[in-house]
Order: structure tokens, then C-alpha cells, then sequence
């Protein structure tokens, strides 16, 4: 198969999925089964395109032209490459999962429910393949608008609420800051390709290049740096699989993803070093990412608290991008294949206890692990990668990340990362601790909800989540511990980027 | 040859069938004549467009009566582009009006509807072909004529307020172009453009000009509605049967505006218009303001139909704020977007027809549901709200993209930041839509909705695909847009 052609397919399978998907609305094992084989094509053909990527080629599919020098096309580059693999193998791992939660749940509109995850894997294959800005932009369109009925799925007044927070702002910054840097770059420089060293050098002066990078870091607000973030938390409404593919994987990484390819491939690394701008969102980086640390901790809603640690992981990536070092870029790609398996871990965990025992606050969760071992001893391995200690992938980003700290001279935001780490610490591992020795009779612990307590919950049986959930559970898990030993193939796809 | 008196036949055709369709009144003869006329129109000013584009500029002496003396028809790229959409949007909405109007009860009168129509299309077309300046005033008066008519048709008895509304206003912004004619004739003694512009060169501008051009120019922006003067288009789109509001807000302000371009620039020349009198920042400002204002009622409005002619308030602040830039860009995006919107809005009204004749309702809350029982006409909808917005793969995207880099030409890039921001706007007011017509069930006991009729989704979405298909092959439009602007700056 020629790479072109695997680019094509790996667009057009999820659409065509999609299309299955809707024709077997009332066939529900058939219309599962075709979401798994869709999954399971588009893994393959993505894993297909990876050996000419690593290879130094850049496989191209020009779709069509709309003005001289503007067209809508696809071109694979190493990060590109790194997101379709996350996002199109993860989706397999989803599909299994959302079987045992939707089912379990009992949830409504489920046919629309996987047509639109298809759609929203479509355009994720999209924004990772896409070859320059224009065609980037209308895939993350795609992608916000696909994700709205999922985020709005159980149609309640507070679904539809926190639909309009999450459109308005994602449609808001995209059109009102994205769009416009797109056109004054268009008028700038006379081309939108993603070039490597970028195509702004020497075409305007540093005011210029950093009101641009504002109106881009700004305009990306998938990448939910303060203070356009609220669409995160709102999007929690959403069902667990939803939360756990799109909000902590495809979308959220769309939005860092596109970050990085501005950085990288729009301004080029040697040109933003010496922007004020760029210092000022480093610092509302690390802002970002100590702020949100200390909301989630006061979170007692599980997904809630996921999504305000979600918020503070992306801006590592952000963070990795503005600091504009070698390492510090690499840092940010590796991050988003480390956070992802090790948040996604967490999400399936959220979902499952909310399946299997109907709880979603994280007061409610003591004594849990007695209930439901395998799921909190994967919740512990999620926590225990995100926070970065060995042997979990999550060192290894936040290591690259420290070394770009260091290298551009910068100290301070080698402790940020620290502090984070021990902030990381506090929000997520009391979790599971409580949850395997924390008594679950709420009277006992101080501050426990003893509304909540649920008789006998003590001495009872083992009461798991569905199979399928666990199935996934496992494999993330897994994926966690994979990450730390595999890393340096990472980092050798990931280094020709920065290649000067 | 034929060919040469294409400018005329342009004309005369609708001109001759307008009668026709009052004498011929059996049955579907006044529909078919109506069909024939609007289409051969079509086809000659495709042809002309084409002829405009080899050879230049076509100039046609009416019965052979020489310039400046008789009347001139002359065509360049821009009103070849005008005569392109009136007559493509005119031919388009024939087929459509046939179903729609059994509804709305004119069926009885329709051999009167075909013939105010066709006298409508030729008014409009004769407006812009024409290079006479009181010829244009007359082609001016049978066009409005016919549309006060052709709207108090509405169903709603509040469309004969509405017609008389548009009647009163219209009246004077007419008045007002007749006077400036008639001061411009008194300053050069002559009426033919071309001839008007060369001798206010000669003779200077005095202040009988300059009245002249305060009479202009009011008076023409009260035809094309700029804010604050557009207090008679929401009514009368409103009230209008449906296939008249899609022909009108696709043609009646686009001519209206090209008027405009006509004088400022052929007639008084943009060194007089823009320079020596201080017309940019004023219109720039009404401009924005339309864009904001029309955009803002719009996102309030519980009757779709007139939140649409809201829309059109605030696209046609677009069109006036890139004729404010006075750059060859600026105009250029001007007229793409007369083409763009004529398509845009022609395609929306016409799904707002459709939803009438099922639901027999423009309000807000009757379209819960409409995303699964009409799903084409719905579609449609949303491919046109879309290309309103300016999403990319659009053509509303592609004027959109035209008027930010005209703005960034001029370093305004203020304006191009306050475009952007009232794209959001139209965001907000499709969104109403869309989240209505697919995320909310349909009231219980509420009657089954059908899709609509074929008759009626064809011509929708032949403008639907067109935004679609002009989204993507954007050469044309660009070309004849940019070759336009050229022939109005007089620049090469």
C-alpha cells in the first residue's frame, strides 16, 4: 500500500464507520462489532504509515486547492505520527470499554454515540496528518462540533448548559483568535505549510511575531490554558468513555498537539527564543499548571479532579513548547504518549466505579479497593505514572521536559515541575491508598459522607467492573509500564523535529 | 450576429414576457414563459460574463442612438458579475415559487406573481447594465415597483404594511438618486456615465457635485439598507413569500450596493468620493456598527425568518466596510461577497420555504425536531448557516478570508479582529438552530412533519451546493471579483 493511500484510508475508514455504525442502529452486537473492526483497520493502516515516517520520508496526499499556494492537504511528520498512533490505538481500547460501560449503564442514544466517536477519530486522524494550518484548523472544527453531542449525550438542562460553555469557548477562541493569526500569517508570509524551521523568519518583526503567537497559543483553546479552560471541567458531563478518549487523549491532545506544530513548524524554534511573548506564556504555563493542581485538590468529584489534573498536564506540554529547547519540545511530544496512557488509566478507573458501585466522589470511595482491586490497583498505576516516578513512562516526558528547563537556562521551572510532581502526589495517590486501606464505613472517617454509607459494603464479596471495562483497564495499565522501557524509540521518531 | 445584441436581449426578454404571462394567463403558461425567460437570461449573462472576461468591456448603443446622446449599455466585469447573480438566482427561484406559492394562497394570482417577477428581474438587470445614470434610476423604479408588490403577496396580512413600509422609504431613497441625477445633469449637461465622469474631470467639482453626491449616496444606501437606514428590509423579508424573500435578499441590495460602487467610483471617481470628501471613515464606521447591530437583534430573534434578514443586515455592513477600504482588495471582496451572500441567503431563505410549507411557522420553537423529520431541508439549512458563519470549505469562508487580508492590507487590523468577532455572533444565531432543530425532541403531540417536496428541495439545494461548490473552486469568483475592482479603481 502506497503511504499516500494509507493516509486516505486512515480518513476515510472512520467515516466509514461512522456510516456502518448508523445503518446498524438496531443490530447493537453487530454495530459494536463494526465499531471494533473500524478501530482495529485504522490502527493498522496508521501503524502502516510508521516505518517510512521513521525512515526520514514525509508521505503527502494534496486533497484539493482552494487559492494558488493554499490547499487542503496531508502531510505525516514524527508528531503527527506519534498523535495518529495514541489516538487510533487508544480508540481500540476505548471501543472494548465503552461496551461494558455503555451496557452497564444502561445509557440512551447509543448508535449516536459511536457515530460520533467516529467522526471526532476522523478528524483527530485529520489534525494529525494535516499539512498546513488551514487544513489543521477545519479538522479541529470537525472535531469540536462532533464531540458536542457526546459532551451533551444524556440531554439534560445541565448537559445542554455545559454543551454551550463547551462550544462557546472552543468556537470562540478558534474563530476569534485562531482563525485570525491564520490570516495574518497567510498575509505574512504567503503560505501555511507546516515547514520545518518555520515560515515566519524574518517576515515581520518581534511585536508582530509575538501578538501572533498570543492570538495562536490563545486561539488553540483545546489546549486549555488559563484562562480558557472552563470548557474542561464542563465537558465532564460527558459519558466516562467520552471523558476518558476525547478529554484526556484526542481532543485535548489535538489542541497541545497543535501547539507544538505552531511552535515547531509555523514560528520555528529559533525564532520565538527571542520573543517577549514567549516568556510570558511560559510563566502562564507554569501557572496554569500550579493553579489547576491546587483546584483539583479540592475537587471531591473524581472526574472533576481528573479534569482539573488534565488541565495542569497540558500545560506541561505548553510549557515544553514555549521553553523552545530541543529537549524541551521532545519533552512535550513524549507527554502527550505518557499522559495519555497513564489518563485515560484513570478515566476507565472513574468510569468503572461509577458502573460497577455508583459512586462518583471521591469521599465515597474508601475501602474500594476491597471491592474492586484490579480497577484501584490500576488507578494507582495511572497516578503513580502521571505523578512520573519509575517504572512508568510518565518520568521520562517530565524528564526530557526538566532537561529543557535546564537548557534554556531556565531554573525555576525545573521546581515548578517539582512542585507539581509533589502537588500530582497529593491529588491523586490518596485515592487509592484510601482506597485499599480507608475503612468503608463512612461514619469512621472524619468528613466521610454519611449519607453515603452503603450497608455492608465492608465485608462484601468482590464486585468488579464489566469484563470488557477491566479488559481495558489492564491493557492502559500495561501501556503505562510499556512506555517507561520503550521511551527512546519515542524519543528517535520524535527528534528530527528539532533537527537544526 | 446574435451575439452582439446579447446587452439588449438581456433585457427585452424578461421585458416582453412580463406581458406575456398577464395574456397568456391558462393554466401553467404564465409559469412556463416565467421559466423561459428567467433561464435564457441566465445563459446570456453567462455569456456575456464570458465575452467580458476575453475582450474586454462590452459597449452597446441601444438602437443604434451613439454615446452620450442615446442610452449606452456598458459592460464590465462588475456588472457582469451583478447581471451573473440576479439572473442565476431570478432562474433558479422559478421552479421553486410553482409549490411554495399553493400554500401561501396566491395561487390564484399566479399569472400576476410571474409577471411582477419577471418585471423585477428586468428592473434589477437593466440597473445594473446600463450606463446611463437616469436610465438606471428608471430600471431603479420598475424593480421597486414590482417588489413592494411582489411582498404584500405574504400570506401574513402584515405584509401590506410591510410592502407600504418599503413603498415609503424606497420612494425616497429613489427620490433622492432622481434629484442627484438631476444635479449632476445640471452641472455637466449629461446623463450617460462615462461622459458624467469625464466632464466633472474637465469642469471641476463644484458644490452642485457635492450635493449631488450627498443625494446619491443617501439615497442609495437607503436601497441597500446600511444601518441605520434598513428599517424597512426585516418587515419586508419577513412578511414576503417565501421564494420572494430568497429572490430579493439575494438581488435587490446586491444591485443596490453595486449602485453604490457605480457612482463612488465610475461616476464621481474614488479621488473625489474618498479624498476630497471624507466618505471612508463614516461608512467604515456605519459599516461595523451594521455588522454588530444586525448580527446582535439577529441572535434575539424568535422568528427565524427575520432573524435571517437580520443576518442580512449585518452582511451587507461587510460589503459597505470593503468598499470603506478604497483598496483593490476591498472592493474585490465586496463584490465576491455579493456573489457569496446572494448564494448564502438565496439558499437559507429558500430552506425557510420549505420548512413553512410543512410546518406552516417561522418561530423558533416549532423547528424542535426538524433535524430528524426534515432532514434535507435541514441540511440545507446548516450547509448555508455554515457558509454564513465563513467556515472553511465555504464560500462564505472564502469572502470572509478576502475582507481580513483587505483589512491587514491597510494595517487595520482592528477591523480585522472586529470581523472575526462578529463571525462569532453568526455562530451564535445558526447555533439557536441547529441545537433546536437536532437536540431537542419534538413537543409531544405535536403533528408528523414530512420532508419537504422535491419541487422545493431542488432549487434549495442547487444554492446550497453552490456554496459548497464555490467553497472549494474558488478560481471564477476570485478572478471576475478581482478583474472587477480593477475596472471600478480604473487601476490595472
Amino acid at each position: 500500500m502506497s503511504p499516500e493511500f494509507a493516509i486516505a484510508l486512515s480518513i476515510v475508514i472512520p467515516l466509514v464507520g461512522a456510516v456502518l455504525i448508523g445503518l446498524c442502529d438496531r443490530w447493537p452486537d453487530l454495530r459494536e462489532t463494526v465499531t471494533m473492526i473500524t478501530a482495529g483497520a485504522l490502527f493498522a493502516v496508521v501503524v502502516m504509515i510508521l516505518p517510512q515516517v521513521a525512515s526520514g520520508e514525509r508521505p503527502e496526499l494534496v486533497l484539493l486547492e482552494l487559492f494558488p499556494g493554499l490547499e487542503i492537504k496531508f502531510t505525516v511528520e514524527p508528531l503527527g505520527m506519534l498523535f495518529a498512533l495514541i489516538a487510533s490505538g487508544l480508540w481500540i481500547v476505548t471501543s472494548i470499554y465503552s461496551i461494558g460501560y455503555m451496557r452497564g449503564h444502561e445509557e440512551e442514544n447509543q448508535t449516536r454515540f459511536y457515530v460520533c466517536f467516529a467522526i471526532a477519530l476522523a478528524a483527530a486522524m485529520g489534525i494529525a496528518y494535516s499539512g498546513n494550518m488551514l487544513t489543521l484548523f477545519i479538522c479541529y472544527e470537525i472535531l469540536t462540533l462532533s464531540t458536542y453531542p457526546l459532551v451533551t449525550h444524556a440531554g439534560t438542562n445541565e448537559a445542554m448548559r455545559a454543551g454551550r460553555v463547551y462550544l462557546g469557548i472552543l468556537i470562540g477562541t478558534s474563530i476569534g483568535f485562531l482563525l485570525l493569526g491564520i490570516i495574518i500569517t497567510w498575509s505574512i508570509a504567503g503560505t501555511l505549510d507546516f515547514t520545518q524551521g518555520g515560515i515566519l523568519t524574518g517576515k515581520a518583526d518581534g511585536a508582530v511575531i509575538g501578538g501572533l503567537l498570543l492570538l495562536y497559543v490563545f486561539g488553540i483553546g483545546k489546549a486549555a490554558l488559563m484562562p480558557f479552560h472552563r470548557w474542561l471541567p464542563a465537558a465532564m458531563v460527558a459519558p466516562t468513555p467520552v471523558s476518558a478518549l476525547l478529554h484526556a487523549v484526542a481532543v485535548v491532545k489535538a489542541g497541545v498537539f497543535t501547539v507544538l506544530k505552531v511552535t515547531v513548524y509555523i514560528f520555528g524554534i529559533d525564532l520565538l527564543r527571542d520573543i517577549d511573548a514567549t516568556i510570558w506564556l511560559q510563566y502562564l504555563a507554569a501557572a496554569t499548571i500550579l493553579i489547576s493542581s491546587l483546584v483539583a485538590m479540592t475537587k471531591d468529584n473524581l472526574k472533576a479532579r481528573l479534569a482539573y489534573s488534565t488541565i495542569s498536564q497540558l500545560s506541561y506540554i505548553v510549557l515544553g513548547a514555549m521553553l523552545v529547547s530541543q529537549s524541551s519540545v521532545i519533552g512535550g511530544g513524549m507527554h502527550i504518549a505518557t499522559h495519555a496512557f497513564g489518563k485515560i488509566t484513570l478515566f476507565f478507573c472513574a468510569g468503572a466505579y461509577m458502573v460497577a458501585a455508583h459512586k462518583t466522589e471521591i469521599s465515597q470511595l474508601k475501602g474500594i479497593g476491597r471491592v474492586m482491586p484490579v480497577t484501584t490497583g490500576a488507578f494507582l498505576i495511572g497516578s503513580l505514572s502521571i505523578i512520573g516516578l519509575p517504572p512508568f513512562g510518565g518520568l521520562w516526558s517530565k524528564w526530557y521536559l526538566a532537561l529543557g528547563a535546564l537548557e534554556a537556562d531556565k531554573l525555576i521551572f525545573v521546581i515548578v515541575l517539582l512542585v507539581s510532581s509533589l502537588l500530582n502526589v497529593a491529588y491523586l495517590l490518596p485515592i487509592p491508598i484510601r482506597g485499599f486501606f480507608g475503612k468503608a464505613d463512612a461514619s469512621d472517617a472524619p468528613g466521610g459522607h454519611s449519607a453515603h454509607v452503603s450497608s455492608g459494603a465492608g465485608d462484601s464479596p468482590i464486585r468488579e467492573a464489566p469484563l470488557p471495562c477491566l479488559i481495558a483497564i489492564t491493557i492502559t495499565s500495561i501501556g503505562c509500564v510499556a512506555l517507561f522501557f520503550f521511551s527512546d524509540s519515542i524519543y528517535e521518531l520524535l527528534k528530527p523535529i528539532v533537527a537544526p | 450576429m446574435i451575439t452582439e445584441h446579447f446587452p439588449a436581449l438581456q433585457i427585452v426578454i424578461p421585458l416582453i414576457a412580463a406581458p406575456l404571462c398577464i395574456l397568456l394567463r391558462w393554466r401553467n403558461v404564465p409559469f412556463g414563459i416565467a421559466l423561459v425567460a428567467t433561464w435564457s437570461a441566465f445563459i446570456i449573462s453567462c455569456l456575456l460574463l464570458g465575452q467580458v472576461m476575453d475582450q474586454g468591456i462590452i459597449s452597446y448603443e441601444l438602437g443604434g442612438w451613439a454615446a452620450p446622446w442615446g442610452i449606452e449599455y456598458r459592460i464590465d466585469a462588475a456588472n457582469a458579475m451583478v447581471l451573473l447573480i440576479v439572473s442565476g438566482i431570478g432562474s433558479v427561484v422559478v421552479p421553486y415559487t410553482r409549490n411554495s406559492m399553493l400554500l401561501e394562497y396566491i395561487h390564484e394570482r399566479h399569472y400576476m406573481f410571474y409577471s411582477a417577477y419577471l418585471l423585477c428581474l428586468t428592473g434589477l438587470m437593466g440597473v445594473a447594465i446600463t450606463g446611463d445614470a437616469f436610465n438606471l434610476f428608471v430600471f431603479l423604479e420598475i424593480s421597486s415597483l414590482s417588489s413592494y408588490v411582489l411582498i404584500s403577496l405574504g400570506f401574513d396580512r402584515r405584509a401590506l404594511t410591510a410592502a407600504y413600509q418599503y413603498l415609503v422609504l424606497g420612494t425616497i431613497g429613489a427620490t433622492f438618486i432622481v434629484i442627484g441625477i438631476g444635479l449632476l445633469y445640471h452641472a455637466t449637461g449629461s446623463l450617460n456615465m462615462l461622459d458624467i465622469s469625464q466632464r466633472l474631470e474637465i469642469n471641476g467639482y463644484d458644490r452642485t457635485v457635492v450635493a449631488a453626491f450627498a443625494f446619491i449616496t443617501v439615497g442609495t444606501l437607503l436601497k441597500l439598507a446600511l444601518f441605520p437606514l434598513h428599517l424597512w428590509l426585516p418587515d419586508a423579508y419577513t412578511y414576503a413569500p417565501s421564494s420572494v424573500s430568497a429572490f430579493l435578499a439575494a438581488t435587490a441590495t446586491k444591485v443596490a450596493v453595486y449602485v453604490l460602487l457605480r457612482f463612488f467610483f465610475t461616476i464621481f471617481g474614488a479621488e473625489f468620493s474618498f479624498e476630497t470628501l471624507p466618505s471612508g471613515p463614516p461608512l467604515m464606521a456605519l459599516a461595523i456598527i451594521a455588522m454588530f447591530t444586525g448580527s446582535f437583534v439577529a441572535i434575539f430573534q424568535e422568528n427565524i425568518k427575520r432573524m435571517l434578514a437580520y443576518s442580512s443586515v449585518a452582511q451587507i455592513g461587510y460589503m459597505i466596510l470593503g468598499v470603506s477600504l478604497v483598496t483593490v482588495n476591498g472592493v474585490a471582496a465586496t463584490v465576491l461577497h455579493l456573489f457569496n451572500h446572494a448564494l448564502i441567503k438565496g439558499g437559507l431563505f429558500l430552506a425557510m420555504g420549505c420548512i413553512y410549507f410543512r410546518i406552516s411557522s417561522h418561530h423558533i420553537d416549532n423547528f424542535a425536531g426538524l433535524g430528524r423529520r426534515m432532514p434535507l431541508t435541514m441540511a440545507a439549512f446548516v450547509v448555508g448557516g455554515l457558509s454564513l458563519i465563513g467556515v472553511p470549505l465555504t464560500a462564505g469562508f472564502i469572502s470572509k478570508w478576502q475582507f481580513v487580508l483587505a483589512a491587514l492590507d491597510r494595517d487595520l487590523w482592528w477591523v480585522a479582529a472586529l470581523l472575526m468577532m462578529s463571525s462569532l455572533l453568526a455562530v451564535v444565531y445558526v447555533w439557536r438552530v441547529v441545537e433546536q432543530a437536532y437536540f431537542r425532541s419534538p413537543p409531544a403531540g405535536s403533528e408528523a412533519v414530512t420532508e419537504a417536496p422535491t419541487s422545493l428541495l431542488i432549487p434549495t439545494w442547487v444554492l446550497v451546493g453552490a456554496n459548497i461548490y464555490f467553497g472549494i473552486e474558488t478560481e471564477l469568483p476570485l478572478t471576475v471579483s478581482r478583474m472587477a475592482a480593477r475596472a471600478l479603481l480604473g487601476t490595472q
